[in-house]
């Protein structure tokens, strides 16, 4: 099946199974691994990438639904040398210990905070008239999908808070 | 050059201390930091050699029993299927943690439900993932008993203990407890599933693999293969997590290698999610009862801890529940015993704290009800009852730390601000305060390094594994402060058996066993620079690349020449283990909220107050207890295995069935090391951290839950119908 994707600015064009999900696509055909497989099921936000600026699991989409969609994985965030204000952050907070959840939780926050500033309420929201102010509440309820078991979890937060704030 | 040690007697000259450098136990942050944020860092199924086929393993749908025929017509004629591999060499689970072989082959007799039978091959993963479903699987099943509780269990004579009359103190006592809680089996779920991705040179293999221990993982491997260790080479420079489900060789390598070798080609085997609950080990489950006496001030008379673990039969592992109750409290009349139940549900080994993580957590719950019960305050409690010396050996302790902990944790907490249970109401919230001490043993296990130093820097080597533990970067502090270079002149390679062996990470004895070695290798390497500066080492001042005795100061780059000094670094643990008691200390608070209306518990602030010994990096250190602590959250409210009880399979053997805490279960909390040293543990007077945090921290979570609204929940975890106040 032919698919062409728009990955971190470059044209990428994909022959591949039509069972391919979006996140094997990357891992498999394309030498993009930074982006997980923590469970290939949408319960852990490992493989979370930006579909159009939005976060979506990888695992649960299929690569051929993308064609013509521009994607964002973490490699497209930022690199040694040059990375985002949040991966650097999650540097000085020790937001990470193994590192595998780490490139979910990055696009998943980076997504998250366009949220915020657009204004998106969430469960932990006390006003909805009011503008969303990012709070370490705000983060945790908004960030509760992407997992980490080393539970690095007040740092990420620390790390998000100290870009957002 | 090996510069040799065997930790034979207590070091106590403290000799980092005066190094000039300044950086160990800094906050550096993370050597690795900017490949993982970038996802540049490579975790095993990562690498794409050319021709890589995909294997997938298929598991067993029966308890026990044989496979007595696989019929492949279906799965070989689908398209891009390779083959079909039953190799009778094929493992059954995962190998226990530092085992010298390989765990029990032979796919076609099955022990337990879910275990793996065949390795489908495909050009493809999606075709290898649709044909191991087309595989028709005849076999002969045989009854099993899946269920602890119905089986009659191993009562091995070794693991009992008895001292005193327990019976009669309890009779005697004026406060006692006699109570029983029951944990589930509970699993590692590292964020990375296991995976390998192996490749033959010739009649070499290299395997890619997610593991903790290489040294030890490379003689199972070959093993299991039947070849010789020289012709395996592990590679695992990333590792996303273990918690010790990666101690072991697990059965997807070694159906990776021999599809490998029968295919020609590099084959990968990844285990999905819910192959990862049905094979990795679990943390068997415990039916513990304790029994405490103590007089009418508290001091205990009678202890009493009895458990009832299960694993399969033959395995040699059983979850050591009670491992730190002889050393942690004094009484005269004490009572340890240890049950086996064989049953044939998935094989058991260790998970994160073996023992310590349920055995101590349970048993801190039962003195918050001896304390209830007593009257006292439960950080006073514990404080009556801390012993001067090992009860029962009567070995001094190495250092025991616990009464500084509680002191200062109780302070820093605001304890004293601790209600009676319902006292403290705020809306629908009952609030309450818990705390538990946190103990556990301390080990030193021989490993090696290698340590270079060029004009350039220096490099460290070793097939030590980094699983998020900080490895990376404190062995890089380490080689930096012995020889007086900046951290970012130190390079640091770990993860391939092609390095010198190494303890690898396990039982918190990773940092303080490989750093060791590395710090050996500079102890070497400085008495060669001492040499030339016509000084002794102790005389010898290293920093910033300069080398300086009295008024002359040199450059490294001149003492070099050019010259390129190497040494190998040997520590092994020795006499000095048996004459102290080690372990590392700490005590936890925490704060829940009940809902009066739910039995809904929140966490919301936690504190960990620990002594272990030198930190050789304050911000690696406390991401370590964070983890730990936040493991103590999920065993006391979400997690818990729930295993079919026709079957003995875990039918949560997935994320949204299998609960682990989420951001936002996880509130605030509060790491703080209290300045320690040990020398018993070595020259660098440090000791494990990856384990303590959570030993206990269960337990506090539970207590606080008990003193917000008056439940004691017996039965781990404590989910809300079992809360409803
Ligand atoms: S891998 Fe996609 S959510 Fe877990
Ligand atoms: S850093 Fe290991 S799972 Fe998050």
């Amino acid at each position: 099946m032919q698919t062409e994707l728009f990955i971190n600015g470059r044209v990428h064009r994909l022959d591949a199974d039509a069972r391919v999900t979006l996140l094997d696509a990357l891992r498999h055909h394309l030498g993009l691994t930074g982006t997980k497989k923590g469970c290939d099921h949408g319960q852990c936000g490992a493989c979370t990438v930006l579909v159009d600026g939005r976060r979506v699991n990888a695992c649960l989409t299929l690569a051929c639904m993308c064609d013509g969609a521009e994607i964002t994985t973490i490699e497209g965030l930022g690199e040694p040398g040059a990375l985002s204000p949040l991966q650097s952050a999650f540097i000085a907070h020790d937001g990470f210990q193994c590192g595998y959840c780490t490139p979910g939780q990055i696009c998943s926050a980076t997504a998250m905070m366009d949220e915020i500033a657009a204004g998106w309420p969430s469960h932990a929201t006390e006003d909805l008239n009011a503008p969303v102010r990012p709070s370490p509440e705000e983060i945790r309820e908004r960030m509760s999908g992407n997992l980490c078991r080393c539970a690095c979890y007040p740092n990420i937060v620390d790390a998000i808070m100290e870009v957002q704030g | 050059m090996t510069r040799h040690r065997k930790i034979d007697h207590p070091d106590n000259d403290n000799r980092l201390d005066s190094m000039a450098q300044g950086v160990l136990g800094k906050p550096v942050d993370r050597l690795e930091g900017p490949l993982k944020v970038s996802g540049l860092a490579t975790y095993a199924s990562e690498a794409r050699p050319s021709g890589m086929a995909h294997g997938v393993l298929v598991r067993a749908t029966i308890t026990k029993g044989r496979v007595v025929g696989i019929d492949r017509q279906a799965a070989l004629a689908l398209p891009g299927v390779m083959t079909v591999i039953t190799d009778p060499r094929m493992v059954r689970y995962p190998a226990q943690g530092m085992a010298g072989k390989g765990p029990k082959a032979g796919p076609d007799v099955v022990d337990y439900h879910g275990q793996p039978i065949a390795l489908v091959v495909a050009e493809g993963f999606e075709q290898a993932r649709h044909a191991a479903k087309a595989l028709r699987i005849t076999y002969e099943e045989e009854p099993a008993p899946t269920d602890p509780d119905t089986v009659t269990p191993e009562v091995p004579d070794a693991k009992q203990k008895a001292q005193g009359d327990l019976d009669a103190a309890i009779r005697d006592a004026a406060f006692s407890v006699d109570c029983t809680y029951t944990t589930p089996t509970l699993m590692a779920v590292a964020m990375e599933p296991h995976a390998a991705i192996a490749e033959w040179d010739g009649d070499r293999v290299t395997v890619r693999a997610a593991l903790q221990m290489l040294a030890s993982d490379r003689k199972q491997l070959a093993d299991a293969l039947g070849v010789g260790p020289e012709q395996v080479r592990l590679l695992a420079p990333y590792v996303g997590g273990g918690f010790g489900s990666k101690l072991g060789i697990a059965p997807e390598a070694v159906a990776a290698a021999i599809a490998a070798k029968e295919l020609g080609v590099p084959v990968s085997v990844a285990l999905t999610r819910m192959q990862e609950f049905d094979i990795t080990h679990r943390r068997s489950e415990s039916r513990q009862r304790v029994l405490l006496a103590a007089g009418a001030d508290g001091v205990l008379t009678g202890i009493g801890h009895e458990a009832l673990v299960s694993n399969l039969p033959d395995s040699p592992f059983s979850e050591p529940v009670t491992q730190a109750t002889p050393f942690t409290y004094q009484a005269a009349h004490r009572r340890i015993a240890h049950r086996i139940a064989r049953v044939h549900r998935s094989c058991a080994g260790s998970v994160r704290a073996p023992g310590e993580a349920i055995g101590v957590t349970v048993f801190e719950a039962a003195l918050d009800e001896l304390a209830e019960a007593a009257g006292i305050d439960p950080v006073e409690l514990r404080l009556r009852n801390i012993p001067d010396r090992e009860p029962g050996t009567g070995r001094p302790y190495s250092v025991n730390r616990l009464g500084d902990c509680l002191r200062e944790g109780a302070h820093r907490f605001g304890w004293n601000q601790r209600r009676a249970p319902k006292e403290r109401l705020e809306g629908e919230w009952f609030i309450g305060m818990g705390m538990a001490a946190a103990v556990r043993v301390n080990m030193l296990i021989e490993s090696r390094a290698r340590v270079t130093l060029t004009e350039d820097g220096a490099k460290v080597e070793t097939d030590m594994t980094d699983i998020g533990t900080g490895t990376y970067t404190i062995l890089r502090q380490i080689a930096a402060e012995m020889l007086g270079l900046p951290v970012d002149l130190v390079e640091v390679h770990l993860g391939d058996t092609d390095f010198p062996p190494a303890a690898g990470s396990g039982g918190s004895f990773g940092a303080a066993s490989s750093g060791t070695s590395v710090y050996l290798a500079c102890e070497d390497i400085r008495a060669r620079i001492a040499e030339r500066m016509g000084c002794t080492d102790a005389e010898l001042r290293l920093q910033d690349g300069r080398a300086s005795f009295r008024n002359d100061t040199r450059e490294l780059r001149e003492l070099l020449a050019g010259e390129v000094l190497v040494a190998e670094g040997h520590v092994e643990p020795g006499d000095a283990e048996k004459q102290a008691r080690q372990a590392t200390w700490g005590a936890h608070f925490a704060e829940v909220a009940v809902s009066r209306h739910t039995g809904e518990v929140r966490v919301r602030r936690m504190l960990g107050v620990f002594a272990c010994g030198r930190i050789l990096n304050e911000k690696t250190a406390r991401s370590q207890c964070l983890g730990g602590m936040t493991f103590g959250i999920g065993m006391a409210l979400t997690e818990g295995v729930e295993h079919d009880p026709r079957t003995g399979h875990i039918v949560n053997r997935d994320l949204a069935g299998y609960h682990l805490p989420s951001h936002a279960d996880v509130p605030e909390q509060d790491v703080v090391f209290l300045p320690d040293r040990d020398g018993f543990a070595g020259p660098m007077q440090a000791k494990g951290i990856g384990e303590l945090g959570i030993c206990g921290a269960g337990g506090a979570v539970l207590n606080a839950i008990y003193n917000a609204c008056g439940v004691r929940v017996r039965d781990l975890p404590a989910t809300p119908d079992k809360v409803m106040p």
